[in-house]
């Protein structure tokens, strides 16, 4: 689907409050042109020395687009941020449920935070697209139509003047700026880039930058390219600086040659010369709907980038389910793998190949092999991430793609070297493995995993807030934490991945001690790239390359 | 409003200032005689009957006046641009340069983001103080001062009028203003906290997914975001009326005057002429004043960015008391001693508490210690870039803070443990070690590094980029990398910051392989994490809590049955 399409049918379920903030939006403009436009009728009717009654209706009528102008503007602002909001919400939602069923295998690669946080922010830019791209445009073309038709009533080339200025002022005149100042927008945007890149490595760098005494010549390269991007600058500004007053003159001149006009109509009879002060200031006040146009290209551009990035990721479908079943169900708790091969995509590497091992019901094997071998691939496949290519690859006798992924998940309890926690209490995070565990199976849980003393010391147990502004943790305590979990989910088949990773070495040790315990009469399948504790284990498998290369007792 | 420091900024293009006012002041000028002439010609057509030709001259004034107006409106933007970027730039040498001279402890850890993020993000938010705020700032008082000069002679009511309400509009901008942006930022608390949530679910998307409990969160977001819509627009019910009474203000005098006007006509009191050149300034006279609360908001944000600016460049920096030349030491017998050297960061927790030991000219010292320990700090304390609170650190008898820190800087080399390569070409982050350096010796340096290898299987060997944009390096390419600009700057003193992470086998002894040959010849101060650099060590110290609690060599150490034995017993678990 085109992004603009999409961008469509994600705001069109609000037409309602939209059209509303539309009408609300030229009401207001309207105000202003019927208070300026009313003013100047009062006055030329007033030169004219007429009864003070008569000038009662222009009166009434000017302190009333006096007052409905600030009305209408409050309601306007009320209602377009209102939608505005309901938009973001529904956005969100359409993207959350679009990348839902593809998590984790199309997040891969934006596992990073600050890639996240690009989701995020382009999520919330979309949010901009009725705001500042379709609002804007709805509601000069209804300001137009109206001051066209109020100008048709005294000649309609009043009108086709206006329409001229109008286009040119709120389309021609930002076309022509925007094709003008590409070429400098794209050396602006890769000179800032270059900025920025230099700045993050002095600040990053900092430390290898004055070990290598390399201070002057940094800030040397940075200020050259300062110097190269403020001579840029400089010549944007020249044509963006253009935009504002060319709206200014393109209104002044749709003033002036409707002036010259009604001048040539009144000289020939055709026009009251009462008319025409408030001619000149119809074609002054409708320009406050075209101000904002200028800005709709840079909105819509950069609405229509956030949108393709989003749709790149919720793109093309993931990994292909069509034949799970809806009451597959695991026969006994054991892992059979056999010739299972799998790659990424099609013209990717292996990364496994006829790879076999059992694991089977109650036991413990380990895999071991170095980075790259394909271990946490194994584990992906297992939890029915990605579908695999060949082989076979079973849990209590079924094939995993056979399972409904809620199914199979439910047997499964993962610790990984990279869990989430939330941030929210540390009850809401332990809940999660289990939503209706009793505060007794909580405690439990965090006796087992040897972190229920070190709760009770923070300042509101298990209360206390967690992550991103509430209490850090480390990564031992991290690690127990997601390990309590498990326990909770007290599922029948247990995988440890790389539990233990960038834990220090004291702490990892005892981690892994406890671990062993829990690991009794469960099913188990570790993970690891360390040679400690593998004595304890039924049998180790060594992976070396997505191939098996060993495997046996560490006795 | 206007903010004193950023002022000062400002000072220093004060042609360009001066030229803003000057702009505005000519821009009020015209605006009302633009006014006057229009309200001439309509006058001299509707009141006297004049034709065409007879005004013809008075047109041509008009559209001339129009076109120079925008003509001033095109000029005034470009140069207040020039002006924004000309501070932006200065600005952010500047605060780069104080970022220096606070030196990489201050800006470690969680800082460098926010650091970045000053550097870039908030030195860009000047942009919008400089170029929209001020200038507006300006025209928002000459326009109306200019306009009212012309309109108090001529209608004393319409004049009073104006006088009365112009200074409440910024009065109530101010007043609203700031309650409502109390109330907003409350909001804006509420709205990072939405953001937040929804970044927190998508980071924990496969946890909730392994839970099954995913699909909940369709709901769960669907109802925070309803939830914070519907108080978010209860405060912004009342954070609007601002914008009512602003209009309102703005509106109703204008309704006011035109009102006056008209039965002043009536009566006679005012030619029309003169009420429709009065008319015409009304609005004139508030719009630069409503844009000026437009651009309120925005130019806030660069006093709330300039603050946190000024807040680091206000900072003390500390000065070296560097007398001595570090080329006259003698290089190859670097002789460094640590004698009772405390450090904290703040005056209340120390960090090192008392550590006293000695590094001779081709020894090997070996540090360990459980993490928080205080083993980093000792390694920035050798490296000058803290000094101790109380003790000293001698370098061949000298007190290291005699010598300027880049002075001694030039005898050190630093492999760091997560070695930062930066955005440029493979050879260019080798090149850093000694940018004079020949590509032959690049080479060598790679080779005795172990790098050869591997930076010729990359697609462009050694000028593919790496870092930021570039290309990803592992861990243990990047450490060979790191090892090779330590080679390359052949210094006399060597400080090893181990990785913590384990790397496979096959890298950990190419990484390992490549210290080893480093440190040939070399005195070497090693922060360690693996076993094999222990054993090669001439003194082994181990750290706990900022003290060091045992010393001495690795066999009586083990013997001793301490926390040594218990880390080197975890250690144990990568070798063997």
């Amino acid at each position: 689907m085109s992004p603009l399409r999409q961008l469509f049918l994600l705001v069109l379920p609000h037409w309602r409050p939209m059209l509303l903030a539309v009408l609300l939006g030229f009401f207001t403009v309207a105000s202003n042109i019927g208070l300026l436009t009313t003013s100047a009728y009062l006055i030329t009717r007033a030169a004219l020395h007429p009864p003070v009654l008569d000038l009662m209706v222009a009166i009434v009528g000017v302190r009333f687009f006096g007052i409905a102008r600030a009305v209408f503007r409050y309601m306007e602002r009320y209602f377009s941020h209102d939608v505005t909001f309901r938009i973001l919400s529904s956005m969100r939602v359409w993207f959350y449920r679009k990348v839902e069923p593809l998590a984790p295998s199309r997040l891969m690669d934006y596992h990073s935070g600050d890639l996240l946080s690009r989701i995020v922010t382009d999520v919330e830019t979309l949010k901009n697209f009725y705001l500042r791209v379709l609002s804007p445009p709805l509601v000069a073309l209804l300001t137009l139509m109206v001051s066209c038709y109020f100008l048709a009533w005294f000649d309609v080339r009043m009108s086709f003047l206006l329409l001229l200025f109008f286009l040119m002022a709120g389309l021609v005149a930002p076309l022509l700026i925007g094709w003008w100042s590409r070429p400098w927008g794209k050396e602006i945007v890769q000179s800032k880039s270059n900025l920025n890149a230099l700045l993050v490595d002095s600040i990053q760098g900092m430390a290898d930058i004055e070990a290598f005494g390399q201070r002057s010549r940094q800030l040397k390269k940075v200020a050259k390219e300062t110097a190269k991007l403020l001579k840029l600058q400089g010549s944007i500004a020249k044509i963006n600086g253009l935009a504002n007053s060319l709206t200014g003159l393109c209104m002044n001149l749709a003033m002036w040659s409707i002036l010259v006009l009604a001048i040539l109509k009144t000289e020939q009879g055709e026009l009251a010369g009462i008319d025409i002060a408030m001619l000149a200031l119809v074609a002054l006040s409708s320009f406050e709907a075209v101000t904002p146009l200028p800005l709709i290209l840079p909105f819509f551009q950069e609405s229509l980038a956030a949108a393709q990035r989003l749709l790149a990721i919720t793109g093309p479908a993931g990994p292909n389910w069509h034949n799970r079943q809806e009451n597959t169900s695991p026969q006994g708790y054991d892992i059979q793998v056999s010739q299972l091969s799998f790659r990424y995509a099609a013209d990717s590497p292996w990364v496994l190949r006829n790879v076999s091992f059992t694991v089977p019901q109650g036991k413990k094997v380990a895999i071991i092999g170095p980075s790259g071998s394909g271990k946490s691939t194994l584990v992906n496949l297992l939890l029915g991430f990605f579908d695999y290519q060949a082989g076979s690859l079973k849990l209590g006798g079924r094939e995993i793609r056979d399972y409904q992924q809620e199914k199979l998940l439910e047997q499964l309890a993962v610790v990984t070297q990279r869990t989430h926690l939330f941030n929210t209490t540390i009850r809401e995070n332990l809940l999660l493995a289990r939503p209706d565990a009793s505060r007794e199976e909580l405690v439990r849980a965090a006796r087992k995993a040897k972190i229920h003393d070190f709760i009770l010391s923070l300042p509101e147990g298990y209360e206390t807030y967690i992550g991103e502004g509430g209490f850090k943790l480390s990564g031992g305590q991290r690690q127990r934490l997601a390990i309590a979990r498990a326990i909770l989910k007290n599922a029948p088949i247990l995988i440890l991945d790389e539990v233990a990773t960038g834990i220090d070495p004291l702490a990892e040790q005892e981690i892994m001690q406890d671990l062993y315990q829990l690991m009794q009469e469960k099913t188990t399948l570790v993970i690891t790239h360390n040679l400690m504790g593998l004595e304890q284990m039924d049998e180790v498998i060594v992976l070396v390359e997505g191939k098996v290369v060993e495997r046996g007792n560490i006795f | 409003m206007i903010d004193k420091r950023l002022l000062k900024e400002a000072s220093k293009t004060r042609f360009y200032l001066v030229l803003t006012i000057g702009l505005g002041m000519v821009t009020g000028l015209i605006v009302v005689w633009q006014a006057k002439v229009l309200a001439s010609i309509v006058s001299q057509v509707f009141i006297n009957q004049y034709q065409l030709a007879q005004v013809q001259t008075l047109l041509i004034i008009l559209l001339g006046l129009i076109f120079i107006r925008a003509l001033l409106a095109w000029y005034s933007e470009i140069n207040a641009h020039r002006v924004a970027a000309r501070i932006k730039a200065e600005l952010r040498q500047r605060l780069l340069e104080q970022l220096f001279q606070l030196g990489p402890v201050q800006v470690r850890g969680e800082r460098t983001g926010e650091l970045t993020n000053l550097l870039v993000e908030g030195i860009e938010a000047l942009e919008d103080y400089f170029a929209g705020y001020i200038p507006q700032l300006v025209l928002a008082v000459a326009v109306p001062l200019t306009v009212l000069l012309f309109v108090l002679p001529i209608d004393r009511t319409s004049g009073l009028i104006l006088l009365l309400t112009a200074p409440l509009i910024p009065l109530f901008m101010i007043l609203i203003g700031q309650w409502a942006d109390h109330l907003t930022k409350r909001q804006w608390h509420v709205l990072s906290r939405m953001s937040a949530h929804f970044l927190d679910v998508l980071q924990g998307l496969t946890t909730l997914k392994l839970f099954g409990r995913s699909k909940d969160q369709i709901r769960v977001i669907g109802r925070i975001s309803a939830e914070f819509r519907q108080t978010t627009m209860g405060v912004l019910r009342v954070a609007f009326l601002s914008a009512l009474v602003l209009e309102l203000l703005a509106t109703i005098s204008t309704a006011l005057v035109a009102v006056g006007l008209g039965l002043n006509l009536i009566y006679d009191r005012i030619t029309f002429e003169k009420a429709f050149f009065l008319l015409l300034l009304a609005p004139e006279f508030y719009w630069p004043l409503r844009l000026l609360g437009a651009k309120f908001h925005a130019g806030m944000n660069g006093v709330q960015a300039a603050n946190r600016i000024f807040e680091i460049l206000d900072q003390p920096v500390q000065t070296s008391t560097a007398k001595v030349q570090g080329a006259s030491l003698n290089q190859q017998r670097i002789h460094l001693s640590f004698e009772k050297v405390h450090f904290s960061y703040d005056q209340t927790a120390e960090i090192v508490k008392g550590v006293s030991f000695d590094l001779g000219p081709g020894q090997k010292v070996a540090l360990v210690g459980p993490s928080g320990a205080g083993k980093s700090t000792l390694a920035n304390l050798l490296m000058g870039y803290i000094q101790p609170t109380k003790g000293l650190i001698r370098v061949n008898g000298l007190p290291l803070e005699s010598l300027a820190g880049q002075e001694w800087r030039q005898l050190v080399a630093l492999v760091p443990q997560t070695p930062y390569l930066f955005y440029g070409t493979v050879a260019e982050n080798i090149l850093f070690g000694r940018p004079g350096a020949t590509e032959a010796e690049v080479r060598a340096a790679a080779h005795r590094a172990g790098a050869q290898e591997f930076i010729e299987k990359l697609p462009q060997g050694y000028d593919t980029p790496v870092g930021e944009q570039g290309l990803k390096l592992s861990g243990g390419q990047a450490q060979r990398l790191a090892i090779a600009r330590a080679f390359l700057k052949n210094a006399p003193v060597l400080v090893l910051d181990e990785a913590t992470a384990g790397l496979d086998l096959s890298t950990e002894l190419a990484v390992q392989g490549a210290m080893k040959r480093l440190m040939e010849g070399r005195t070497v101060f090693i922060i360690a994490h693996r076993l094999a650099t222990i054993y090669d060590a001439n003194h082994i110290l181990v750290l706990n809590e900022g003290r060091i609690v045992e010393e001495g060599q690795h066999q009586k150490l083990l013997e001793q049955k301490k926390l040594y034995y218990d880390l080197v017993r975890a250690y144990g678990g990568c070798q063997e």
